[in-house]
């Protein structure tokens, strides 16, 4: 059920009446409706849809802050939940940092809603899957993916008198095709369900398992590497939350806290969040009704800023960026509408044509932190590691452990595509695919 | 809540479903933290709803609400019929369900304390008594301590005659202490990383980790990391604390025992398994000293329930016995692949996610010699303790995890500390390399498994010992 504008008002202002024994009150409602196909072994073996409803309420007595969340929005629930807000406030001792709730601020709105991934179909996302299926059956492939629409709807009130509202939609789609020794992937995100087609994922997913058959291991080490948008996206990810966040700026958990205003990175590199840009999936407010600012942090390879919400720019007299979650949210503000500047490169393939000797990867697989200060990322290569040689592919290469900071990677770009794409896994990541100098391979793997 | 349920598998078989199950789950949890001397988060969240799940002609269909009544089980019964039938347009083979004896039957966990009966204010008092610890040693800049407390109610019924309750109760808390300088970050956590404890249990559990007593040696050895060199890179013998093998069983035994994954289910996203049907049985995992089994009955465990989410009841099965991979985790569908009964480990996260295979408690059983004997028999070697950071690949077979803290053994003794210590190998390798398990065997809950799209955390436990590995390739540097 998609709450409308009216729908979600009315139940924000029985939540600001019912707690408004507090000093200070906030209501977050959100609803969804989404439907996910998976499919597997060339077959859908999962198909689900979801359809709910959340409310959160924040109520402040003095410097004390109570939330309180549930899923029903009868009266009886809603009263329950302010008296559960209230009574957990008053419990506690008084918190001489918090910042109040944001003011009334800039108001912005954005058209994010497609009909068309509205009105979609469990039966037009099998048809999708069915797709996939039979651009791998012609190829004597197997298909493996997902196919995911979906709506959800955010407002938010507080007794200072901010108003939000907000309808997205989304549309993602992951393939992998594959078959005993070798797998290709292609994925896309939009708004807009039309722009995807399953078929031509399957297609390009094909391509790049033929590619890979028998596939040979490679000795580790340090090598010039393409990268793909994929790959490239989890390492700003990993910035976008280890990086960017105000709050481990200030605590000095972060590389930024000493670095602002020098290069950090090349000169080609610049790395933004803005989420007004309808080229991805726009977001025009923060978890507490702010607008969200366009942020630069990386400007031609020098660090320029970060995010805040409004409980770390009152704290530490900075000003807000409009980057909070949903309270409570101890671990501080984080971008979510991330962009990486374009270079000069028509495709992937001109990055490789320059390359005497190296290695493609088309994806990164379970990445995780290693060393905050330095990002210094491990993970596997997937679905498509090729030996580059005299500049064009000569052979495929089994999955490659790297252990690899993300700063050296990206102080080390020599170029970039023009063209970027929408992609991430946590947050949403538009960036090219890049080709770095020096990578470093640290392990090699039979998958 | 009966009727709820009996009204959504009515109209799920009237709609033409040959088998439906409905789920009605309520779940209330708390979540406190204290950050730096204040109250940075105080939440109580109650989530309630109805996932129904329909077999159409071979094929699945779920659908889910928060609204929980007749006319919305009618909603969404039509809804999952609906889907299964759009699943049968894409069908590799239908569904065939393994048998299962229909069961009515009720659970519930069992605890001394009410959790959440507990007064908000004597939750924070600890949590902010353990806070002040942590920050008695000059130079932590960040001290959090958490608690988290979990009440799941569930309504679990089938077209089979199946109709079961089960109440779980879960409590944990942990603490973490940061310490920087301008070029460095150290964190040392407690009683595990990222201040998950999780256990089956009441308030009981949280006062047994006794936070308090063991802040102040939290914050002192975050400093002291500040300043100790790093893990050595070389080829050495580990001793691996208990908290790191419960991780090491995690990724390396327990996702690829996952038979969904070996199926493929995952290929797309999580991944797939080296543990193939031809290996059952036959193939040598670890040495003769790893015997690990999966244990849903197992005391205290996050994995621990009466029956799984398709009413088959909590097992122990042996996964890796005497070294020899032995067995799978199972659901009714996947078992019917193997000709076997389910090993009932389908669980979802929440009413609005269907059920998927999920670890329960995946227990690597003790040896017999205390950890401190287990480092006194060791010459040469580095004790690594608590994870920091885990990867491993789709198939489960190339991995590299870091603790938050190492020691160097040396005749048998610890001796000097280091820092960001890593270490790497292949799994088959790597427990066969293991030449000792300790007795020290405790339960370990790490509730944020992640599986599946849309991805769903669960709760599962680990019952693990500190253990010795010969021939491991540390100090891997980016």
């Amino acid at each position: 059920m998609i709450l409308s504008e009216s729908e979600s008002r009315s139940i924000a202002d029985k939540l600001l009446r019912l707690a408004d024994a507090a000093d200070q009150v906030e209501a977050v409602i959100s609803s969804v409706e989404t439907g996910l196909t998976r499919f597997a072994n060339n077959g859908i073996h999962q198909n689900v849809s979801e359809d709910s409803v959340h409310v959160n309420l924040r109520a402040v007595v003095g410097q004390k802050v109570g939330v309180a969340d549930g899923n029903q929005i009868d009266d009886e629930s809603l009263g329950l939940l302010a008296s559960r807000a209230l009574a957990i406030a008053r419990l506690q001792p008084e918190n001489p940092e918090f910042a109040g709730l944001p003011s009334e601020g800039p108001r912005r709105t954005i058209e994010a809603s497609s009909a068309r991934t509205l009105a979609f179909s469990a039966e037009e996302r099998a048809d999708g899957a069915g797709q996939a299926v039979d651009a791998a059956r012609s190829r004597g492939l197997t298909a493996f993916g997902a196919f995911r629409t979906g709506a959800r709807t955010t407002a938010i009130a507080n007794s200072h008198g901010v108003w939000r509202y907000h309808e997205g939609t989304q549309a993602d789609a992951n393939t992998v095709l594959m078959d005993d020794d070798a797998s290709g992937t292609a994925l896309a995100i939009s708004g807009d369900v039309s722009d995807i087609d399953m078929a031509s994922l399957g297609e390009i997913a094909g391509d790049k398992a033929e590619l890979g058959r028998s596939p040979e291991a490679i000795e580790p080490g340090t090598y010039p590497v393409v990268l793909e948008e994929p790959a490239v996206a989890q390492m700003v990810e990993f910035l976008a939350f280890e990086s960017f966040n105000g709050l481990f700026h200030e605590e000095r958990r972060s590389f930024t806290s000493t670095a602002m205003d020098t290069a950090v990175m090349g000169e080609n590199i610049s790395i933004w969040d803005d989420g007004m840009d309808s080229s991805g999936i726009p977001s025009p407010f923060d978890g507490e009704g702010v607008a969200r600012e366009r942020v630069d942090f990386i400007d031609r390879g020098v660090l320029r800023a970060v995010v805040y919400d409004h409980q770390t720019a009152g704290k530490y007299g900075r000003k807000n960026t409009g980057h909070a979650w949903t309270a409570p949210n101890p671990y501080g503000p984080v971008p979510s509408n991330l962009f990486m500047a374009g270079g000069e490169a028509k495709s992937t393939e001109e990055l490789v044509r320059s390359l005497d000797r190296g290695i493609w990867v088309t994806t990164f697989h379970y990445t995780n932190l290693v060393e905050p200060m330095r990002v210094v990322l491990t993970g596997m290569t997937r679905h498509g590691t090729f030996l580059i040689e005299n500049g064009r592919i000569s052979k495929p290469l089994k999955n490659l452990r790297f252990t690899q900071s993300v700063l050296d990677a990206l102080s080390g770009v020599e170029a970039l595509t023009s063209k970027t794409k929408l992609t991430g896994d946590y947050v949403q990541v538009k960036a090219p695919a890049v080709l770095v100098k020096e990578f470093n391979f640290t392990g090699v793997s039979e998958s | 809540m009966k009727s709820v349920i009996e009204r959504a598998l009515d109209t799920a078989s009237a709609a033409g479903a040959s088998y439906a199950d409905a789920r009605i789950v309520q779940r209330t949890s708390e979540y406190l933290m204290i950050k730096d001397g204040q109250v940075a988060a105080v939440n109580l969240s109650s989530d309630y709803g109805l996932g129904v799940r329909a077999l159409v002609g071979g094929s699945w269909g779920f659908a889910s609400t928060s609204s929980v009544n007749t006319t919305s089980a009618d909603q969404a019964s039509t809804n999952a019929v609906r889907i299964a039938r759009a699943s049968a347009r894409v069908q590799a083979k239908p569904v065939v369900l393994a048998p299962q004896k229909p069961v009515v039957d009720s659970y519930a966990s069992p605890f001394e304390i009410d959790p959440l009966a507990v007064p908000i204010d004597q939750k924070l008092d600890l949590l902010l008594r353990a806070n002040e610890e942590l920050r008695s040693e000059k130079g932590v800049a960040v001290a959090e301590s958490t608690m988290e407390i979990y009440k799941t109610e569930k309504a679990f019924g089938s077209t089979e005659g199946a109709y079961i309750t089960q109440t779980i109760v879960e409590s944990g808390g942990g603490m973490a202490a940061t310490a920087t300088s301008e070029s460095d970050i150290q964190k040392r956590s407690f009683p595990n990383s990222f201040g998950r404890q999780v256990v089956t249990g009441g308030y009981e559990e949280i006062e047994k980790l006794d936070l308090v007593a063991n802040a102040a040696q939290v914050g002192s050895q975050a400093v002291a990391l500040l300043t100790a060199p790093e893990c050595p890179s070389t080829t050495t013998t580990i001793v691996l604390d208990a908290t790191q093998v419960a991780l090491q069983v995690h990724e390396s035994c327990g996702h690829p025992t996952e038979f969904d994954r070996v199926l493929g289910y995952e290929a797309s996203f999580a991944g797939t398994s080296f543990l193939t049907p031809d290996k059952l049985g036959a193939f040598r995992y670890g040495s003769e000293c790893v015997n690990i089994v999966a244990d849903a009955t197992s005391a205290q465990g996050a994995g621990t329930f009466g029956y799984d989410d398709e009413g088959v009841p909590a097992q122990r099965n042996y996964l890796v016995r005497d070294g020899i991979f032995v067995g799978y985790l199972t659901s009714r569908e996947t078992a019917s692949e193997l000709d076997q009964l389910s090993s009932g480990a389908m669980r979802a996260e929440s009413w609005s996610h269907i059920p998927l295979i999920r670890m329960t408690n995946i227990n690597l059983l003790p040896g017999e010699m205390t950890e401190e004997d287990l480092i006194a028999s060791t010459d040469d070697g580095i004790y690594m303790e608590l994870n920091k950071s885990w990867s491993i690949d789709d198939l489960r077979l190339n991995f590299q995890f870091g603790t938050e803290i190492a020691w160097q053994i040396e005749g048998g003794r610890l001796t000097q500390m280091y820092k960001n210590p890593t270490y790497t190998g292949i799994t088959p390798e790597f427990w066969r390399s293991c030449d000792a398990v300790a007795n020290n065997w405790s339960m370990w809950g790490t509730p944020n498994c992640g599986k599946g799209e849309p991805v769903q955390g669960m709760h599962v436990g680990h019952g693990a010992a500190a253990a010795r590995f010969r021939n491991v390739r540390v100090g891997v540097r980016g």
